[in-house]
């Protein structure tokens, strides 16, 4: 599964970064973010290209997981 | 004119999104000790857009200050769009400014043609709201900030607070929603520039034809909804006025193109604290809303539109007069006595 280091980031970054790389059209991605809003953004990007997004939090980091 | 370095690659965040959220603000000025004085009939403890001061039976002076980091790359329309938007917090009062002060802050990487376009900007809309910027403060420092602190004028019983609404009046709100989430899209090249062309000539315009159109009315309070959004604003405007705002959704007038895009997920990371501090204020009524749409009602407007609250009974006068010079002008809602909560949107 490809992993976007999108940490140190902030709007609207991650969301680019996790675009260019789901251009590649596969089923599975991950995705680490460390504020709010960038679980937020990537979670309704993920969820507009139809994905289920599942968020895992541990400290101040999120650990975002893209399926079809 | 674009500069050889892009004045919005220099900012953090931009515009309005840059604003400490509204809940952050009033713990800050907890426990401060303050002088009291019967004059200052609007101070900090009311979060209105600025301060007003009775100076004598027939005129209050108003003052307030805005500023953020680039919002365009054009320099020369981030000055205007920057003094737009710190102008017109006075409108928002009811009143006409008088005196600016210029607030600049300049990154090494600029030039200076750059930086004389951004004053030029600011002139030219302190010119055009027949106020005079007498002077200002400039410093050095990591990104680029320019806006204003502005003085204005208003007859002390004209003063229009944001705690005035009453059960009975019309929501009137004076320029679409939407600049945060496009602002945010344009940073990905993801808005096409007709549509760019139109938001930035929306921040730049002042609000100054809509306050002389409402003024003439019986305003019972207004505001203007820049960085704590449509929703934010509204929440302090129900909050101070002890009363429940009911928003008609389906009137909200917002930039089409900010939708789909919201829905995509480009939000500046404002919304989000706009969102936390008025959403337990806030009850969803109509269960076709959608995501998209609730987080464009939590999107910082940089250079928004007012929100004022006058008796229904005008309201349609007031609107057919608004429309001549401001036709995105809109009738959004209304306001009852407080039921169930301070916000809700229908």
């Amino acid at each position: 599964m490809k992993t976007i280091d999108a940490r140190g980031l902030s709007c609207p970054e991650p969301v680019i970064m996790l675009r260019k790389a789901m251009a590649s059209g596969e089923n599975a991605y991950q995705l680490i973010v460390d504020n709010h809003a960038s679980k937020e953004n990537t979670t309704r990007y993920g969820q507009s290209q139809g994905y289920q997004v599942s968020v895992e939090m541990q400290g101040t980091e999120y650990t975002l997981t893209f399926k079809k | 004119m674009e500069t050889d370095v892009k004045l919005t690659k220099l900012a953090g965040c931009a515009g309005c999104g840059a604003k400490v959220g509204a809940g952050t603000l009033v713990h800050m000025l907890e426990g401060f000790r303050t002088h009291t004085d019967p004059r200052l009939i609007v101070g900090y403890d009311k979060s209105d857009d600025a301060s007003v001061f009775v100076l004598d039976e027939n005129t209050a002076l108003i003052q307030t200050t805005d500023f953020f980091p680039p919002i365009v790359d054009d320099p020369f329309l981030y000055g205007q769009i920057a003094a737009a938007n710190a102008l017109s917090d006075v409108y928002a009062m009811g009143g006409e400014p008088k005196l600016a002060l210029n607030i600049l802050c300049l990154s090494e990487s600029m030039e200076q043609h750059t930086v004389q376009e951004i004053l030029r900007g600011g002139y030219d809309k302190a010119y055009e709201a027949g106020a005079i910027i007498t002077g200002g403060h400039t410093i050095h420092g990591a990104e680029p900030i320019y806006g204003l602190a502005v003085s204005g004028f208003v007859h002390p019983d004209k003063v229009l607070k944001n705690c005035g609404a009453c059960p009975g009046d019309v929501l009137i709100l004076t320029k679409p929603l939407g600049i945060g989430v496009l602002t945010t899209a344009a940073k990905a090249d993801l808005v096409e520039q007709p549509v760019l062309d139109r938001i930035y000539a929306q921040m730049a315009r002042l609000n100054k034809a809509a306050r002389d159109v409402m003024v003439k009315y019986q305003v019972h309070s207004c505001t203007d909804v820049t960085g704590f959004s449509l929703m934010g604003h509204g929440f302090e405007m129900a909050q101070g006025s002890g009363c429940s705002l009911h928003f008609t959704t389906a009137q909200i007038p917002f930039h089409q193109e900010a939708l789909p895009l919201a829905e995509m997920g480009f939000i500046p990371a404002g919304a989000y604290r706009n969102r936390e501090y008025a959403e337990a204020g806030v009850t969803v009524t109509c269960p076709d809303l959608s995501l998209a749409m609730e987080d464009l009602l939590y999107d910082p407007q940089t250079s928004g539109g007012l929100l004022f609250a006058l008796p229904k009974d005008e309201a349609e006068k007031c609107l057919k007069e608004l429309k001549k010079t401001v036709p995105e002008a809109e009738i959004v809602g209304y306001v009852t006595e407080w039921k169930e909560n301070y916000i809700i949107l229908e």
